[in-house]
């Protein structure tokens, strides 16, 4: 079927993806910390034979490490700090009939996908939302606050965990888990560097230490280069301050998108996206913020969980800034998929 | 020059041929997976089955022809499964299997109409919980089976698309069967009677 190739290309372009991010973050660290080496580099070049010269890239090899240790630790932490963070307790025995009834319609929607059940928790809040994070199909988690259990009927119950269970097909888990714990790290190492810079005095005094006198200019320009090394060193300050925010725009640009794809593939897993449409406005219509889910994971719920009065109006500010796309484009997508409203009726429908 | 050329189109030709190989069997052997798929809920379904039925009897004394019915059409069902074990479904297994279980399903839910015209049964805790268990198999059947008839149309239409067809009879490609309603019983509507008179 022409939404399962879909599908497919859908997986691939998540992978490809990831393996971008990996790489640019990667070039983007050699550029913060081995960037800094050359500039040191050039400028401790002319100095007499008895000055410091920078030859060993220290700067470069510290943060390489730093970098790597803290993305690995928050890649393998993340989903369960995620969790964590919530105050989800998991779902193993479930005694009530609501909880019963969670524990059947994400075992029904895994069948649907022929995917595994994945674990099932429930978060202590009244707000409605949801919300799935993981590896990879294996290690998924689907989390539901207690709001949408009360507030939604079985069908709408199902949809939304649909809407999640696409979201682990798609790989979406992976791709977001591996953001989350790349913004972290930029974010975290970010603070500690500006704080260096701002209360630190010599800016590459903190991390440059290591007195060592080397010899060996290979690579001699002469003096004429004292402007360009003045401007790299200004575009290399600046890219640590903005550093956490160019990171942040680039998980909000990959996170926005998934969502249509991800309603898609709920009409495609329950063949009934009307009651996505429903759960959607329900949701919607509950307008208290979801409180115990924190900034971080706000790409990974179904509604977004903060700025929920950016979504209301399809302004270009809310296209730009929200993790989520506009609530009522997404409702009008679903109805029209459920041949309640015609497609022509759909803003920026391709 | 020439044989270089040449050598270049076998080489695409053959890569050609080796992915639109390894992509039929990657689906068919889907399809396989997707058909135990839906083994595990029917004999998950027939397993429930009796539960129910002593759940229900003492308090459904004068609807005996819908619980038996019930029982008739599981074991029916039953019966059929057996040969069903390991290898891949035969277009007639898949027809045999889906014509019981159409009866079954339109026997439950028969069933089902009728408990909800008992509200005192309904209210007992443990046919309500029974019931969503019951909800829940039914609804894991659909999707099992939705599973299976979009994964056996996406593997018949790769294998018979053109030129993927050409290499369908090497990778031992047959189209695979799709479940389909064949028994009216399922698409009829459910009759409730609700005069409550004894029945023999």
């Amino acid at each position: 079927m022409s939404e399962n190739g879909n599908l497919f290309a859908q997986q691939e372009a998540n992978r490809r993806r990831s393996r971008r991010l990996v790489i640019g973050f990667i070039l983007f660290f050699a550029w913060l910390g081995f960037g800094g080496d050359f500039i040191f580099y050039e400028y401790t070049k002319g100095a007499g034979p008895g000055a410091y010269h920078h030859v060993v890239p220290f700067f470069g090899i510290i943060l390489t490490i730093i970098a790597a240790g803290m993305a690995w630790w928050a890649w393998t932490t993340g989903p369960k700090r995620v969790l964590w963070s919530t105050g989800a307790r998991e779902l193993t025995d479930p005694q009530t009939p609501q909880e019963q009834q969670l524990d059947n319609v994400v075992e029904e929607m895994a069948v649907a996908s022929g995917l595994p059940k994945p674990k099932i928790w429930i978060i202590p809040d009244a707000d409605p939302n949801a919300l799935a994070t993981g590896h990879d199909a294996n290690t998924s988690s689907i989390a539901v606050t207690q709001g949408l259990l009360d507030l939604c009927s079985r069908d709408e119950l199902q949809a939304v965990v649909a809407h999640e269970m696409g979201h682990i097909k798609n790989l979406d888990v992976r791709l977001m888990t591996q953001l989350a714990a790349l913004v972290g790290a930029v974010t975290l190492i970010g603070d500690g560097v500006g704080r260096m810079f701002f209360y630190g005095g010599n800016p590459l005094g903190g991390l440059g230490g290591g007195r060592r006198s080397g010899g060996g200019d290979r690579d001699d320009r002469g003096g004429g280069n004292g402007v360009l090394l003045i401007v790299l060193l200004v575009f290399w300050i600046l890219s640590w301050i903005l550093a956490p925010i160019i990171m942040r725009l680039m998980a909000l640009g990959v996170s926005r998108d998934r969502e249509y794809l991800a309603d898609a593939m709920s009409a495609q897993f329950t063949r009934n996206p009307l009651s996505l449409a429903t759960a959607l406005g329900k949701i919607e219509d509950a307008d208290a913020p979801t409180k115990s889910i924190k900034g971080g994971a706000a790409q990974m719920c179904i509604a977004d969980p903060t700025g929920r009065h950016l979504n209301s109006k399809e302004g270009k500010l809310a296209e730009l800034f929200g993790t989520h796309p506009p609530m009522a484009l997404r409702i009008a997508r679903l109805k029209a998929m459920g041949y309640q409203a015609p497609p022509a009726a759909i803003p920026g429908s391709r | 020059m020439g044989l270089i050329v040449l050598l270049i189109i076998v080489v695409v030709l053959g890569f050609w041929f080796v992915g639109v190989y390894n992509g039929l069997v990657a689906l068919k052997n889907q399809v396989f997976n997707a058909w135990k798929q839906i083994d595990v809920q029917l004999k998950r379904r027939h397993d429930l089955i009796p539960n129910l039925v002593e759940t229900v009897k003492g308090a459904m004394n004068f609807e005996r022809d819908t619980l038996e019915a019930v029982v008739t059409a599981r074991n029916k069902a039953i019966a059929v499964q057996a040969p069903a074990a390991g290898a891949a479904p035969s277009a007639q297994q898949v027809q045999q299997t889906a014509a019981a279980e159409s009866q079954l399903t339109g026997a439950l839910g028969r069933l089902f109409a009728v408990v909800e015209a008992y509200p005192d049964l309904k209210a007992t805790g443990n046919v309500a919980q029974l019931q969503e268990e019951l909800t829940s198999t039914e609804n894991k059947i659909a999707f099992a089976r939705q599973l299976y008839n979009d994964t056996a149309t996406q593997y018949n239409t790769k294998q018979q698309q053109f030129p993927a067809n050409l290499v369908a009879g090497f990778a031992k490609a047959a189209p695979a069967e799709l479940w389909e309603i064949s028994d009216a019983a399922e698409r009829e509507n459910v009759k409730v009677d609700l005069s409550m008179n004894p029945k023999k």
